[in-house]
């Protein structure tokens, strides 16, 4: 029986062999497999460094900070999130926790956070905390979020489903990134369910959605600005260019009527195309539309940035490019024939856009036609109090000459001071802006806009505030909104 | 150096690494765990002391290196338990004794195991009661789909367990008994006579029945592959093995379709991200662990187990996932060093066969040696995703009392053998 024993032996051995050979395969397919969700290895190893604070832009108001606890069967103290402002900055800051991984500035930011970035002074920092045996500190991030505007924006938001977006024009910095319904990032790790049950008057309430970045709102009137850029900067059509408005616009021969928006009667006659856009004329613009051209108007679109994701510090998949939609994706047509000019003229069709995206416009408006890359982050600051990066103002678009800003400014100034935008007027101080109710085909469910900058004249904010599922218009619900974010951030930066 | 003293020598290693281990879970843990450590360490070295001046005593040329082998693996186990849960290191070190109590009872009163062929067809009885006890009802226990589990007042134990010793000891006597007439037919590569393949389709049948009732691939697996292993072993005929891996590959292939949780296993061996939340998460993260560990591990007491609500990310990662635990914490050096010591203890066990001169002794050496390595492979495979998971232990290393008595007693047969075998040599 001894032969067969040895072969037995043999056998048995090959069957042992081939568990240790497994084992170097998953070894080797490590990387691969620590990139999957759920893998708690990687999100775990970074529990264990003590990571860097989130603030506001006044460098003293916490968005995040560390709650140092030693669990059961841990070894290592773990450095567990805490989100003092609760909802307040959920959308921009985002969350880090064990179970959901990560998502806003934390995911977007994780590897100065944890003090993983190649920089050479945090280089030689781990290295010099791992031979003393300490705890790897991450690098502390300082935003560009002004918490009391924030906190504005969202309150005036509250209760509907929307989102506010206010930039420094000649910076890109983003002073308030606001979204409802929100959420307490504090409830993500334990208590999921508990944002799940958000309810809000709109169909999905998706509270983890950051409607402001990745929002898509139908943006009716508001893309006017874009046509007239593209009107003007053409030179095609001048401010003073004077249009007969029939009260409806004649497409492929059916009349398309002026939408109730606008302000004063319904049949104008004659009008300049400054008084069109102060007064939100559809047929005029639709008239310009057809004069210029669908792919002049995408390609102004593309020149403010539409088509694109805008450049800014948050994870990809929390940025929604804007433009034309088709079966729910992007769509940029190869034959201009197959986009109704005319519609896509007063921002119908099927664009789509994100509060980010109107607000970058308006911003290139007030900074001379040239839109700032937008950023959330000011500076990052190394545990010894060093600054090892400051974001400096980057040109993102050269959208349209400064002349054809100067233009449009004047034009969108006349909408606040006696057009549709009369409600977002502050006392003092010249507000240049666009209104703007898309329908969505069904009562009661408008998505309304007000996009403008402040001072008209040396423009310091510019805002975007969407509304969806509304039954109101832009002038009268979207306008006020605007007028308070701007207002808090003028107080705070005169 | 005398057999036992070698064996006292290399118990005091295996001290020495058991100190070492509990020093480090306890150095990683402070928190959790106590000084008490280091006086488990000690207290685990001295049951295993005791056990080794009984064999000085009972089986003085007994194999050397068995009885270090299992406590080491012990050790290994007991300190990944202590890590996951302190409670269940306890209860695991309770177990400990017991089994270690009921080798010494073996020991002390079974000199001869050839006394054990007498009454071979008590112990196989024994066994298929042992099997079908799980499917009595008021009884039986079933733990995530498959029913292995006896439940009697205050303990819950696998009669599988110890089924799989007297299968093996009355498949020893039988085949001895029958080898000639099983070895007949034409030629050495022919196909013995049809006839000749009854006891083999009863076994298959009793596998089969063990599949269906308890639900469980593994221990169908176990014992029916311990059987083929000792059929060949005895008889050197191939078709034996042959015609029985086709029938067991059926049978598998029935109980596939018929009853879900072997199919939900298949198809979660087959594809594990198909639901890495859901069916696939056990192996999922079992995968996650051993990739984790890197070369040499996270450490012991270090690694990533629990969860921050202190439940391990793996269920059941102190019993039938214990290995992959061992990835973690120490890498692919700690698997390699595991694996190993099951090829060092087959290596011993199926030495102990080739010495014997009787073939009883050789095909009890060699069925208890098997039975352990396979179980292990059978597990050790199905963590790694080698094989479909199945629900059995790592011998000496899972949580489990069932498991721990059960190899301390197939242990000290092995020994009782080992001194009859080396007694007879000299």
């Amino acid at each position: 029986m001894n032969p067969q024993i040895r072969r037995l032996f043999f056998v048995l051995v090959a069957l042992f062999v081939s568990l240790v050979a497994i084992s170097t395969y998953w070894l080797w397919d490590a990387p691969n497999l620590a990139a999957k969700r759920g893998n708690p290895t990687l999100i775990v190893q970074q529990l264990t460094i003590d990571r860097g604070l989130i603030y506001a832009s006044d460098g003293k108001t916490v968005f995040a900070r560390n709650r140092e606890v030693t669990r059961k069967n841990q070894g290592r103290p773990w450095f567990l999130r805490v989100y003092p402002q609760q909802g307040l900055v959920a959308h921009p800051v985002g969350y880090s926790t064990v179970e959901r991984a990560r998502t806003g500035i934390e995911e977007s930011m994780n590897d100065y956070l944890t003090g993983s970035n190649a920089n050479l002074d945090t280089v030689l920092d781990n290295a010099l905390d791992k031979l003393r045996g300490l705890t790897q500190q991450g690098n502390d991030i300082v935003t560009t979020i002004d918490a009391e505007a924030q906190r504005v924006a969202m309150d005036a938001l509250g209760g509907r489903c929307g989102a506010a977006v206010a930039l420094e024009p000649d910076t890109g910095r983003v002073l308030v990134l606001a979204s409802q319904p929100s959420y307490d990032p504090n409830l993500v790790e334990r208590n999921f369910d508990r944002i799940l049950r958000t309810r809000a008057p709109c169909p999905s309430a998706s509270p983890l959605l950051n409607r402001a970045s990745a929002g898509r709102f139908i943006p009716g009137s508001t893309f006017k600005v874009v046509t007239a850029a593209a009107a003007l900067d053409s030179g095609r059509v001048q401010p003073t260019t004077t249009f007969n408005d029939p009260g409806y616009c004649i497409e492929y021969g059916q009349r398309v009527f002026n939408y109730s928006d606008q302000s004063g009667p319904n049949v104008f006659g004659t009008v300049t195309f400054a008084q069109a856009l102060q007064n939100s004329i559809n047929s005029v613009f639709c008239e310009v539309g057809k004069r210029i051209g669908a792919d002049l108007v995408l390609e102004y679109a593309q020149r403010f940035g539409f088509y694109e994701e805008p450049p800014i510090e948050l994870p990809s998949d929390e940025i929604t490019p804007s433009g034309l939609y088709k079966n729910g994706r992007l769509y940029l047509p190869k034959d201009p024939n197959e986009v109704d000019p005319g519609r896509l003229a007063f921002g119908q069709e099927r664009l789509l856009t994100t509060p980010l995206q109107m607000a970058l416009v308006v911003a290139g408006v007030g900074n001379g036609g040239r839109v700032m890359e937008p950023t959330l982050v000011d500076r990052i600051v190394a545990p010894d109090g060093k600054v090892i990066q400051r974001t400096s103002p980057d040109e993102w678009k050269e959208a349209v000459s400064p002349q054809t800003a100067a233009e449009l400014t004047a034009m969108m100034t006349a909408v606040v001071e006696s057009g549709t935008g009369t409600a977002a007027q502050i006392p003092g101080v010249s507000v240049a802006g666009k209104t703007g109710t898309a329908e969505t085909g069904r009562p009661g469910q408008n998505d309304i806009w007000f996009i403008g900058f402040a001072p008209a004249d040396d423009p310091q904010v510019a805002v975007a505030v969407a509304l969806s599922n509304q039954a109101s218009t832009g002038g009268t619900t979207a306008a006020p909104i605007a007028k308070q974010i701007m207002e808090a951030l003028l107080e705070r930066n005169p | 150096m005398t057999y036992r003293n070698r064996e006292l020598l290399h118990l005091f290693l295996v001290g020495l690494l058991t100190a070492t281990g509990f020093a480090a879970v306890y150095i990683a843990q402070q928190d959790v765990v106590s000084t008490a450590s280091l006086s488990y360490a000690a207290f685990f070295i001295a049951l295993f002391v005791v056990a080794h001046l009984v064999l000085r005593l009972a089986l003085p040329r007994a194999d050397p290196y068995l009885l270090p082998l299992c406590g080491l693996l012990t050790a290994v186990g007991l300190t990944m338990i202590y890590r996951i849960d302190p409670d269940k290191a306890l209860r695991q070190g309770l177990w400990v004794v017991i089994g270690l109590a009921a080798f010494a009872a073996l020991v002390l009163f079974l000199r001869d195991h050839r006394t054990l062929d007498g009454v071979k067809y008590i112990l196989g009885l024994s066994a298929i009661v042992l099997l079908v006890l799980p499917a009595l009802p008021g009884l039986g226990r079933t733990i995530n789909g498959a029913s292995l589990w006896v439940d009697v007042g205050p303990i819950v134990f696998q009669p599988g367990e110890f089924a799989k010793i007297l299968l093996v000891i009355f498949l020893a006597g039988y085949l001895r008994d029958n080898r000639e007439m099983l070895s007949m037919g034409a030629g050495r590569y022919g196909f013995p006579s049809p006839k000749y393949f009854g006891p083999l389709l009863i076994v298959w049948g009793g596998a089969m029945l063990v599949l269906f009732q308890t639900n469980d691939l593994g221990s169908g697996l176990l014992y029916f592959s311990i059987f083929l292993a000792m059929i060949w072993v005895a008889t050197a005929r191939w078709p034996y093995v042959a015609v029985g891996a086709v029938l067991f590959t059926a049978g598998a292939y029935a109980l596939y379709h018929v009853v879900p949780h072997v199919q939900d296993r298949v198809s979660i061996w087959l594809d594990p991200w198909q639901a890495p939340f859901g069916e696939g998460y056990q192996l999922v993260q079992s995968i996650y662990a051993i990739a984790g560990g890197g070369l040499f591990g996270q450490g012991l007491g270090r690694g990533v187990l629990i969860t921050p609500e202190g439940n391990p990310y793996i269920p059941f990662l102190e019993t039938d996932f214990i290995f992959a635990g061992i990835a973690q914490e120490l890498g692919l050096a700690g698997v390699a060093g595991v694996v190993l010591l099951y090829v060092v203890f087959l290596y011993r066990g199926f030495r102990i066969a080739m010495m014997a001169a009787d073939g009883f002794s050789k095909l009890l050496a060699v069925g208890l040696t098997a039975a352990l390595a396979i179980q292990a492979f059978i597990i050790i495979g199905g963590v790694t995703r080698l094989i479909p998971l199945t629900g059995i232990t790592l011998p000496f290393v899972s949580y489990g009392g069932s498991s721990i008595v059960a190899n301390f007693v197939l242990i000290a047969l092995l020994l009782i053998v080992s001194n009859h075998v080396n007694r007879a040599a000299s």
